[in-house]
């Protein structure tokens, strides 16, 4: 076979050796069909327009890049600038992917969307882009996040979305996201998966890249206009990956700017007790691509552990098994308690709530700024906002006598 | 790699053997799936002498995963719980062995995740699952374009790489998944998970009989067959059925009993399966 002679860097839908459709038969139809009209899609001047106007009327785009002034001030290092996702209509940077999608699945001429959600962000954002675009919306939630999400399990449902748990497994996104493959493997002619990741198979990593991409378009100009120049460093939380990959892939060609991915930490480096993928895992197959992933020696999906329940996965996008292979990125983690704490230290120096998943890159970013000098610049990705996660922080905290 | 020489790296297999005695005879058969391991070693192996007992040829045998897409909520389950009981792949490929060891003389083939494959190295494992005693392997997370590096390595070591054909399979692609299969082809009958269905797709029999006009390769049709009616409704056109979740149904309602009965009870049931095409 032809594909056999080409390089694997060269192999559509790969990065370097990972990517690729590991998908049962049934799906190829559709994604043949998928990577099709997102590329005539993106080649279409009138599809890009209304996406561009619907990116800024729906979900308030271009979300601001905000400058810590007291952070920077207590920490004495580098200027950290925050890139304010948080501030998007629904809360966090999925709006940008479902927006796209959405819009994508109406082109295609079809009916219904379903989503997979950890934290519930990417629900919420997926039963958004359906309501404002008449389609309708199931979304699969493992009954573990739904305990932990409430408000967003209520959201989705007053948006017109059907929530249905899923009692496999761990009960969380990676459960989800079978219950939502299977569904369209039986659903396909008329149903579009709006998956919320870089992850899966292509052209999922491609298309929600590009997606999110105006994440890290907007913040280079924004940067240009603040500061004369690039940043120095970008930091952005890391479960599936995909605010990290909108933040970092318009600048990767930006040899000046160091980039940094942070995974979940959890209780520590021990097996079962964090979601660190890329710092602990090993290549393999999990959700359509070969990509990092933590697993046993026989190459079942090992069980993971985040405060965060948008971190709490045991794969990872393969573009970013990619970056780490190259050494464009360096990933690292932080703990759950490294985030919490973060998180404190961001709400009361800023007046910002943030996200349990951004708050990894948070507690990053303030651990790195002092180690630079004052005239460089870090960027952190706020990808979302912490309203969601107060009662689980409320819990913790009053568990560890601190409320 | 060629037709011709694949023939010939696949003489010795079993089931290429058995299907062209089956051919020989105008005989169609039926292929049982259990899932290995559940709800134990021993009873799998019990199960697979009983069922050659009453006259399958051919076996198909699910290698328990954590993360099984194409698989309804019956295989599902009983994955779970069999990995919960610490089966491993290694252990299954070990009751093969020792079901050979023992005389049995079925073809059989694993359905087994490539995310296990990979994790042992695709050469290493396709080696051990052939040293056991497979003759085939049906990987449904390798379609066709991902496949083109094990398609040969496993008939190298004289396994046969088993491929899909979906409902929604475009014709241009039928043909080259038929063309890449070897052993069988696997077409399967509904888009969609696997489970107990009561009646099949009109579409499926006239997929079948076009597809017949392509190829000698024979084609066994699964997901969703579940009665002696359907499996001879299926082998009107394909030369094999398969049956899976119908089974291992069968296995969770008996799965207390002890092991000979069990094996009984699944033998009995795998019979009446069989009856229409004796």
């Amino acid at each position: 076979m032809s594909s056999d002679k080409r390089t694997p860097a060269a192999r559509k839908g790969y990065f370097g050796p990972y990517g690729g459709q590991f998908v049962p038969e049934t799906l190829m139809t559709a994604l043949t069909q998928l990577d099709e009209q997102f590329r005539s899609a993106m080649a279409d001047k009138a599809f890009r327009a209304t996406l561009d106007s619907d990116l800024r009327t729906i979900a308030g785009r271009p979300s601001e890049l905000y400058f810590c002034r007291r952070l920077t001030e207590q920490l004495g290092g580098a200027k950290i600038y925050l890139k304010r996702e948080d501030m998007n209509h629904t809360g966090a940077h999925k709006i940008n992917n479902t927006l796209g999608q959405a819009l994508l699945t109406l082109r295609m001429g079809k009916r219904r969307v379903i989503a997979e959600t950890g934290a519930g962000q990417h629900g919420v954002a997926t039963a958004t882009a359906a309501a404002v675009y008449g389609l309708e919306c199931d979304v699969y939630m493992g009954s573990e996040d739904i305990r932990r999400q409430e408000l967003n399990v209520f959201r989705m449902k007053l948006l017109g979305a059907r929530v249905i748990p899923v009692e496999s497994g761990q009960r969380t996104l990676k459960d989800a996201t079978n219950e939502a493959m299977r569904d369209w493997m039986g659903s396909v002619e008329g149903t579009h998966y709006i998956l919320g990741s870089v992850c899966g198979p292509h052209p999922f990593p491609t298309m929600v890249r590009e997606f999110q991409s105006c994440i890290g378009r907007e913040a280079r100009k924004q940067m240009l206009k603040a500061e004369g120049r690039l940043p120095d460093l970008l930091v952005a939380c890391v479960g599936g990956g995909s605010n990290a990959a909108g933040l970092f892939a318009p600048m990767i060609k930006d040899a000046s700017v160091a980039m940094v991915g942070v995974e979940a930490g959890g209780r520590g480096l021990t097996p079962g007790e964090h979601a660190a993928t890329l710092c602990q895992g090993a290549p393999g197959v999990l959700h359509g691509a070969l990509t990092y992933v933590l697993q046993d020696a026989d190459g079942q999906t090992a069980p993971v552990h985040s405060v965060s329940a948008g971190l709490d996965y045991p794969g990872v996008g393969p573009e970013h098994s990619y970056w780490k292979d190259t050494g464009r990125v360096r990933y690292t983690n932080r703990s759950d308690d490294q985030a919490i704490a973060a998180l404190m230290t961001l709400a009361r120096a800023e007046g910002i709530i943030a996200a349990l998943e951004s708050s990894h890159a948070v507690a990053e970013g303030l651990a790195l700024a002092p180690t630079m000098g004052k005239d460089q610049i870090v960027l952190i990705n706020l990808s979302g906002r912490g309203d969601k996660d107060c009662n689980e922080i409320a819990a913790i905290l009053r568990r560890q006598g601190r409320l | 790699m060629s037709a011709r020489s694949d023939a010939r790296a696949l003489k010795t297999n079993r089931l290429v053997a058995t299907f062209a005695d089956l051919r020989r005879r105008g005989r169609k058969t039926l292929l049982p799936f259990l899932t290995a391991g559940y709800p134990s070693l021993d009873a799998t192996r019990a199960i697979l002498h009983e069922m050659e007992a009453r006259g399958t040829r051919i076996c198909e045998l699910g290698v328990p995963f954590s993360d099984p897409v194409a698989d309804g909520p019956i295989i599902q389950a009983s994955y779970t719980e069999a990995l919960a009981a610490g089966i491993t792949s290694d252990k299954i490929l070990d009751t093969v062995a020792r079901y050979r060891r023992e005389g049995g003389a079925m073809a059989l083939l694993a359905m087994v995740s490539y995310s296990i494959v990979y994790r042992h190295g695709v050469d290493s494992w396709l080696r051990s699952a052939r040293a056991s005693g497979l003759d085939g392997v049906i990987i449904p997370d390798l379609p066709l374009n991902e496949s083109s590096s094990l398609q040969p390595l496993a008939v190298s070591q004289g396994l046969c790489p088993v491929l899909l054909i979906a409902p929604t399979t475009p014709p241009d692609r039928r043909l080259a998944i038929a063309r890449a299969s070897r052993g069988f082809i696997y077409y399967v009958s509904v888009a969609g998970i696997t489970g107990e269905r009561s009646a099949l797709p009109e579409a499926t029999i006239a997929g079948v009989r076009e597809l017949r006009t392509h190829t000698d390769t024979p084609i066994c049709v699964g997901f969703g067959i579940s009665s002696p009616d359907m499996v001879q409704t299926v082998c009107q056109v394909a030369d094999g059925a398969i049956v899976g979740s119908a089974i291992v149904h069968r296995i969770t309602d008996s799965k207390s009993l002890p092991t000979d009965q069990l094996a009984k009870k699944v033998g009995d049931f795998v019979a009446e399966l069989l009856a229409p095409l004796l």
